[in-house]
């Protein structure tokens, strides 16, 4: 039989009494640091970058208690609209910051209490990665990255001092295939569609980010030419539903897949050999031996950015701590550790502290790994010699071609694509 | 007190789960009509008195092809239910002499209940699949050359996941019924000289009905609300209603969500009063 639980050791008797004696002659500070101790931040998001590794080091860094939860894309709108005490950080991607900013349960951030906000990159402030390249379509995080003020429920159209959330994360997407059952090179978008993968495509049941995959494949074909691929008319929305309603009757799609884990199956058993999929899943197929290419495409990438958003409900100290919490995030740890599975960091200066160069080599600069690269759980994700899909930083970002997005006709574009579920 | 009046203490009586049900059942029903009748935008929804949502629900051939497919697969579905787990039911009624017998193997029936429902349909995935167990037994065996596509992610599968999850739900009413039949009936009809199949027509069949009744209920009831084994099984290929209404809540189209269920529910109530015209359960209860 277990012995009853002694309440305190001897130890923590010491702990304690070293505190209560600290805190009467240093009464302010020491409360603080209390305090600190005992905040509980409650985030929640998508898998992508709702991590327990991320809770535990911002644990033992800062002392706060990181309560995650991680939900898809679709549920993580739906709590952010209509839940708002129910979380103080929401993990979200720019594209849902559309619907959820008016909805006022998010509040403003004050830029300058970030302290690296001077090294986030372009993209995200002035919608440039280098001054010299241009602004894809579609919802571009930087356009819905500020408002005029705090409050305020309709977006700034440049910097201001209050930003909507504070990114964090972001990549280039193209399709996923499996090279050893396809055996020719793929370079287009338009491939999808094509006859000679009937019954083995397939493409993802999220309407926002689903209808942009297909704009890319139907733009590819020269079948639709869009003003904005991101903010389609009417128009063209019947137009790029129909023809993969086409496909679809005819055969084409093997299944759709709402979340990463679907995606991942689908590709490993071999049920699909091309579909449109997010960078980790391909690394997840890879990690079980399995041949699985993120495909560059001639005609660029869809993008997509995440960040973190506070609830409207946060104040006092719980506020000041969010803020501890976002700085920590972006100087650098965070970062080190997206980037070594694929993603890129808002602030990748700082990550490359937190990266060996053969690591930065591979996924930044897009040179070939000097030894074995791995993730940040230890899997294997490439040997010496291999070099990452896409080029370096400025390649791949600089080729997207489009943002995930949310349309003026989003409700219009819903309604055709639960057609094209259902026909 | 003494209560004197007997009407009073029998409306006390019924008080407590009035309330209960008021609260848990009548309640958000009535607020599930209300909302059905508002509008929504992108992120909200606002109090309005409007019928769009039930115009689009009338108006929509996808919705006609939707509801259509939700009574296919409940019809189907049924047939083989049905067909199971009579059979099953008769042979543990009737073949079956020890009741230790019957217990044990009406227990082993049981069985797969003990995972939860999305396991036991999401392990039909890899068994299904273009190289799962299935195709490459059949291959193996020289049945067949190619793989067999639509095993999964069709009709079928979808048809294969309900009958097993919900056969048993057939099963339990069906033999509860047919134990209750009094044995000597059917010697008096085998003395009679009626024959094994003329017994079961007119005796059995009869005598279980209340037990079909309370399974069929069970089992069009659960697919026609059932949205996850559609979503899985046919790899989001096909919808039901069930996955119109998750769709929209999805998409935070709560009232157009609001107004498809409750045409489910009234489909559904309709289907029910259909079927009790058949027989009269509170008579068997």
């Amino acid at each position: 039989m277990a012995k009853p639980k002694v309440g305190y050791s001897r130890r923590t008797l010491l702990k304690a009494g070293g505190a209560a004696l600290a805190a009467s002659t240093l009464p302010a500070p020491m409360l603080w640091a209390q305090d600190t101790k005992d905040i509980v931040l409650r985030q929640f998001g998508t898998g992508v970058s709702n991590l327990n590794d991320v809770a535990k080091k911002v644990k033992e860094d800062l002392g706060i208690t990181l309560e995650m939860t991680a939900l898809d894309s679709d549920s993580v709108t739906q709590r952010a609209a209509t839940q708002p005490d129910s979380f103080d950080i929401a993990d979200i991607e720019y594209w849902i910051c559309k619907k959820v900013w008016p909805t006022g349960n998010l509040q403003a951030m004050d830029v300058s209490k970030i302290d690296n906000y001077d090294k986030i990159v372009g993209i995200f402030k002035s919608g440039k990665l280098t001054p010299e390249t241009d602004i894809a379509q579609g919802t571009a995080p930087h356009t819905v990255g500020f408002i005029e003020e705090p409050g305020a429920k309709t977006f700034a159209s440049e910097q201001t001092n209050w930003m909507t959330l504070i990114p964090t994360i972001y990549n280039a997407d193209t399709l996923g295939i499996r090279p050893d059952l396809i055996g020719r090179p793929i370079d287009t978008w338009a491939e999808l569609l094509n006859p000679e993968f009937k019954g083995k495509a397939s493409i993802l049941d999220i309407s926002s980010i689903g209808i942009m995959d297909m704009a890319m494949v139907c733009e590819a074909m020269g079948e639709v030419a869009y003003g904005d691929k991101g903010n389609m008319t009417k128009e063209e929305i019947d137009k790029t539903i129909a023809i993969f309603m086409e496909a679809k009757k005819a055969g084409q799609f093997r299944a759709f897949w709402k979340s990463f884990d679907e995606s991942v199956n689908l590709m490993a058993s071999g049920e699909v050999v091309i579909q449109s999929m997010w960078s980790p899943a391909i690394t997840a197929v890879k990690s079980r031996g399995i041949d699985c290419v993120y495909q560059p495409l001639k005609e660029g990438y869809r993008s997509w950015g995440g960040g973190l958003g506070l609830s409207s409900s946060l104040s006092g100290m719980e506020l000041d701590a969010a803020y501890d919490y976002i700085n920590w995030y972006l100087s650098g740890w965070v970062g080190g550790y997206l980037m070594r599975q694929g993603y890129y960091s808002a602030v990748p200066e700082t990550s490359k502290e937190f990266m060996s160069e053969n690591e930065w080599g591979y996924w930044f600069e897009g040179k070939p790994a000097t030894d074995t690269i791995t993730s940040p759980t230890g899997d294997t994700l490439a040997a010496a010699g291999d070099v990452r899909d896409g080029g370096d930083f400025y390649e791949r970002m600089g080729s997207v071609a489009c943002w995930n997005a949310v349309m003026d006709e989003n409700q219009y574009m819903v309604r055709k694509w639960n057609e094209f579920i259902a026909a | 007190m003494q209560i004197r009046n007997r009407h009073l203490l029998g409306w006390l009586e019924a008080v407590p789960l009035t309330l209960v049900l008021v609260a848990f059942l009548v309640a958000p029903i009535v607020m599930i009509v209300i909302v059905s009748f508002w509008g929504a935008t992108e992120f909200s929804i606002y109090p309005a008195f409007q019928f769009d949502n039930y115009a689009y629900l009338f108006g929509s051939k996808v919705v006609l092809s939707v509801f259509i497919s939700t009574f296919k697969y409940a019809l189907i579905t049924w047939i083989f239910t049905f067909a199971i787990g009579f059979t099953v039911a008769y042979f543990l009624a009737f073949h079956i002499r020890s009741l230790t017998m019957q217990v044990a193997l009406f227990l082993i029936c049981t069985i797969p209940f003990w995972t939860s429902n999305i396991i036991r349909m999401i392990s039909w995935i890899p068994f299904l699949g273009r190289n799962g167990i299935a195709n490459q037994t059949l291959i193996s065996w020289g049945v067949i050359d190619e793989p067999l596509e639509w095993l999964l992610y069709s009709d079928f599968s979808v048809i294969l996941a309900f009958v097993h999850l919900y056969t048993l739900f057939m099963v339990v009413p069906i033999f509860n019924t047919m134990m209750r039949i009094d044995k000597s009936l059917l010697e008096a009809a085998r003395d009679n000289g009626a024959s094994g199949f003329q017994t079961l027509r007119h005796v059995i069949l009869p005598l279980t009905k209340p037990g079909i009744m309370i399974g069929t209920i069970f089992v069009v009831t659960l697919v026609m609300g059932d949205f996850i084994t559609v979503r899985f099984m046919s790899g989001s290929q096909s919808a039901n209603v069930g996955r119109l209404i998750s769709n929209d809540i999805g998409l935070l189209q709560y009232p157009s969500a609001a107004a498809t269920a409750v045409v489910l529910l009234c489909t559904v109530l309709i289907v029910i009063a259909i079927l009790l015209r058949f027989v009269n359960i509170r008579k068997e209860l």
